[in-house]
């Protein structure tokens, strides 16, 4: 982080202390770096980070539903390429995620979790799809399809392995992601996407938003182009009800806020790609 | 030329009692705070039976009952135990198949050449597949130590009664839970039949809960805190309200809801199989049928041939006694669901569809609903978006293949789709493409219980059937 540098003489005739280049923080929508457009931002250590408006979550589910076709229509070996690829870039980057305060051994399961996921990307189909018997002379199959769009309500805690674990779930199996990152832990998220946006992964795929989650959270939960609702990061259980009743509206698929806390370091198992995965079956006469 | 010669099944087989109460915690008890009503033959408008009407405190009794079974007996008993039960529920239906045919055609309204050749087959089969899986459920794949939920609230339609009985009944007790079902209001008495069958069975007491009622009975069921997971199959809008009414509670909840399916027709489909499927997809059980094609999507170049032949097809539907062997199409289940249907069909006609039935008497009495077909047909018409629930057929056309996907996938509804073409890849491609559960190519309307069944988008959430049915009865 910043020290702060003001400019100070090195002395000694030596090189000055040179002035850091600070960065702003801004959304992630549809692969580029916008600020928001209601022109807001809140103080987070000593960075000025962006406030999300609702115009924001509208450009960012846009751009969610335009990376579908392509994110969906890629082949799963494609998908884990690019997976993989976010870990490779996560792994360069460490020391800049322990910089900002997450513990080194968070970062590293969080580089790691990527991996994990990078491998389901050409397995889920066979672990969750069956051929089934049918009683008849049918051809009969059901495999796993992507939802869509997935609204995801990240968790403040860990602020990067927690993240990583709710994003990378949904996007492995071909869905499209909009995140509200919660307002308490925005940096790690921000430069996450700083790896995302250097990773192949293409434009829309995710999109972050800092902000307040308890802002623009009803209208991510309302909106009618998104498919699904990972509501992870919810901690007030009345905020978690109102978002679920909103998510009603076009029969959201809803992943509740989770009953017990999470032990974010343990197997996952496949529940978050399950949640946001529609089963097709489809059928065929046999016949000569 | 031959007289019509028609060939009733007969009513004996049945032997319907003049009232029903409520079954539960293994017996038949009267309604505590609730009326009672009637149910009516569509096809006669005759009563058949006095049924009671549950109100809250008769549900409370009920998910009571079903906790008491759950924590005392179902939930210890080993799977290899609970699955002898089914077997045996599933031997008896089919030794009582001709009696639960015969009343599901009289409280339904539906053809007994369908009660008999596919509804009550496959609950049989349902609860034989479930059967087999109480014992095996820690190899379905879904985790190493599944466990039940609880108590399951199931409120089911009136299209196929017994059928979606089954299916919601058969893979929640092989995963270990008891449930409370209610049965719709116009179509309750082969659930009451189910629950002697129940009884025959030496089913334990409370481990099924047969309440019949109207909506307010479901809402108490589903609202109630005592119901672990929430199962429901009806409309769109009231699968809304669960949705919200369950919102913040730790209750699952599936969701099997309505449809709009497009039936796609390309110009290399063999035409005579292709108006088969047509026929049956919009015809079979009256049209009322979540997956029913009730848009069809023929391509340009064979429209004039398909048309011709679908309305040949059409004008031999035999319309009438559903307990006639010989009838196609029969009752509309009731006359709020007829006059529905008059009044989406009329709506058609306003928007400037033109609409075409073949000659075809309808009996004087009961609700009846002549096969329907509307051309000139846009996407913006109502009868292209909304659900009709009866034997009402809206023909749009396309060019290409990337249209007829376009034009299909037009819809918050996404359950089922069908395809007919010649081309192998076509089908592949295409079936990648249909954004809905189940995709029939070059078949239509087939079920079994190893096949996962459901919506994407608005149609719900949730499969039923194979062993995706169990996930929704399992915590993994």
């Amino acid at each position: 982080m910043s020290d702060g540098g003001g400019m100070v003489d090195g002395g000694g005739g030596g090189r000055p202390e040179r002035v850091d280049v600070r960065k702003t923080y801004k959304l992630f929508i549809g692969g580029k770096f916008p600020r928001s457009e209601s022109g807001r931002s809140y103080p987070v250590q000593n960075s000025n980070v962006a406030l999300a408006s609702r115009k924001d979550v509208r450009d960012a589910v846009l751009a969610a539903r335009a990376a579908v076709k392509g994110w969906s229509g890629t082949t799963a070996y494609n998908r884990g390429q690019v997976l993989y690829r976010v870990a490779e870039m996560l792994e360069g980057r460490r020391d800049q995620f322990v910089g900002l305060g997450v513990p080194a051994a968070e970062v590293d399961d969080a580089i790691d979790r990527w991996v994990w996921y990078a491998g389901w990307s050409d397995k889920i189909t066979q672990v969750y799809g069956n051929a089934n018997p049918v009683a008849g002379p049918y051809f009969n199959l059901s495999a796993p399809e992507p939802t869509g769009v997935v609204g995801v309500l990240a968790p403040a805690e860990p602020a990067l392995l927690g993240l990583v674990s709710v994003v990378a779930p949904a996007i492995v199996t071909g869905n499209t992601v909009v995140v509200l990152v919660a307002d308490t832990s925005p940096l790690p998220a921000i430069t996450l996407s700083e790896v995302l946006a250097t990773s192949d992964l293409p434009g829309g795929v995710v999109n972050l938003l800092t902000g307040r989650p308890t802002e623009t959270g009803s209208w991510l939960a309302g909106h009618m182009d998104v498919n699904a609702l990972d509501l992870t990061g919810v901690t007030d259980p009345g905020f978690g009800t109102e978002l679920e009743r909103a998510a009603a509206g076009n029969l959201k698929r809803v992943l509740r806020p989770p009953a017990e806390p999470v032990d974010w370091a343990a197997d996952p198992g496949i529940g978050r790609m399950t949640a946001f995965l529609e089963t097709k079956t489809v059928w065929h006469p046999k016949g000569v | 030329m031959f007289e019509y010669a028609p060939a009733p099944e007969s009513r004996s087989v049945v032997d319907l009692k003049p009232s029903y109460g409520l079954f539960i915690g293994g017996d038949f008890v009267e309604p505590g705070d609730g009326g009672s009503f009637k149910s009516i033959n569509p096809a006669s408008e005759e009563a058949l039976a006095e049924v009671a009407e549950a109100g809250p405190g008769d549900v409370d009794r009920a998910v009571r009952a079903a906790r008491r079974a759950y924590d005392e007996v179902w939930g210890p008993m080993p799977g290899r135990d609970r699955a002898k039960y089914l077997f045996r529920i599933a031997r008896i239906i089919q030794e009582r198949a001709r009696e639960l045919a015969v009343l599901e055609s009289l409280d339904n309204g539906k053809p007994i050449r369908e009660s008999r050749d596919v509804d009550i087959p496959l609950v049989a089969a349902h609860f034989f597949y479930y059967a087999g899986w109480a014992d095996k459920l820690g190899h379905a794949g879904l985790g190493p130590n599944p466990r039940p939920l609880g108590v399951a609230g199931q409120v089911i339609p009136w299209n196929f009664p017994l059928l979606m009985l089954a299916w919601k009944i058969a893979p929640a007790l092989a995963t270990g839970n008891t449930v409370v079902l209610k049965p719709a209001e116009t179509t309750p008495l082969t659930a009451l039949l189910f629950a002697e069958i129940c009884q025959q069975a030496d089913l334990p007491p409370g481990v099924v809960n047969i309440v019949t009622g109207a909506g307010a009975t479901g809402q108490a069921l589903v609202e109630h805190d005592g119901v672990a997971k929430v199962a429901f199959t009806g409309s769109t809008d009231v699968g809304r309200q669960i949705a919200r009414s369950v919102a913040g509670t730790r209750k699952r909840l599936t969701l099997e809801l309505g449809g709009k399916a497009a039936n796609i027709v390309f110009d290399d489909a063999p035409v005579d199989q292709a108006v088969e499927g047509i026929v049956n997809g919009i015809f079979f059980n009256q049209g009322h049928v979540c997956c029913a094609g009730s848009r069809l999507l023929v391509q340009e170049s064979v429209y004039d041939e398909v048309l011709a032949a679908l309305k040949r097809r059409m004008a031999q539907l035999r319309v009438g006694d559903p307990l006639d062997k010989n009838t196609d199409v029969g009752a509309i289940n009731s006359a709020a669901q007829l006059e529905r249907i008059r009044t989406l069909t009329e709506i058609g006609s306003a928007e400037g569809a033109q609409r075409w039935s073949p000659p075809c008497e309808l009996p004087a009495r009961g609700f009846w609903f002549a096969p329907t077909i509307f051309t000139g047909v846009s996407q913006t018409h109502r009868i292209a978006r909304d659900e009709i629930f009866g034997p009402v057929l809206s023909v749009l056309t396309f060019r290409t293949p990337a249209e007829a996907v376009e034009k299909a996938n037009n819809t918050p509804y996404g359950l089922s789709a069908g395809i007919w073409t010649d081309k192998g890849s076509r089908i592949l491609w295409m079936a990648d493409r249909l954004r809905a559960g189940v995709v029939w190519a070059n078949t239509f309307n087939k079920f079994d219980p190893t096949s996962p069944f459901g919506g994407f988008k608005e149609s719900g959430y949730g499969r039923e059937g194979g062993r995706h049915g169990l996930e929704a009865y399992l915590d993994v």
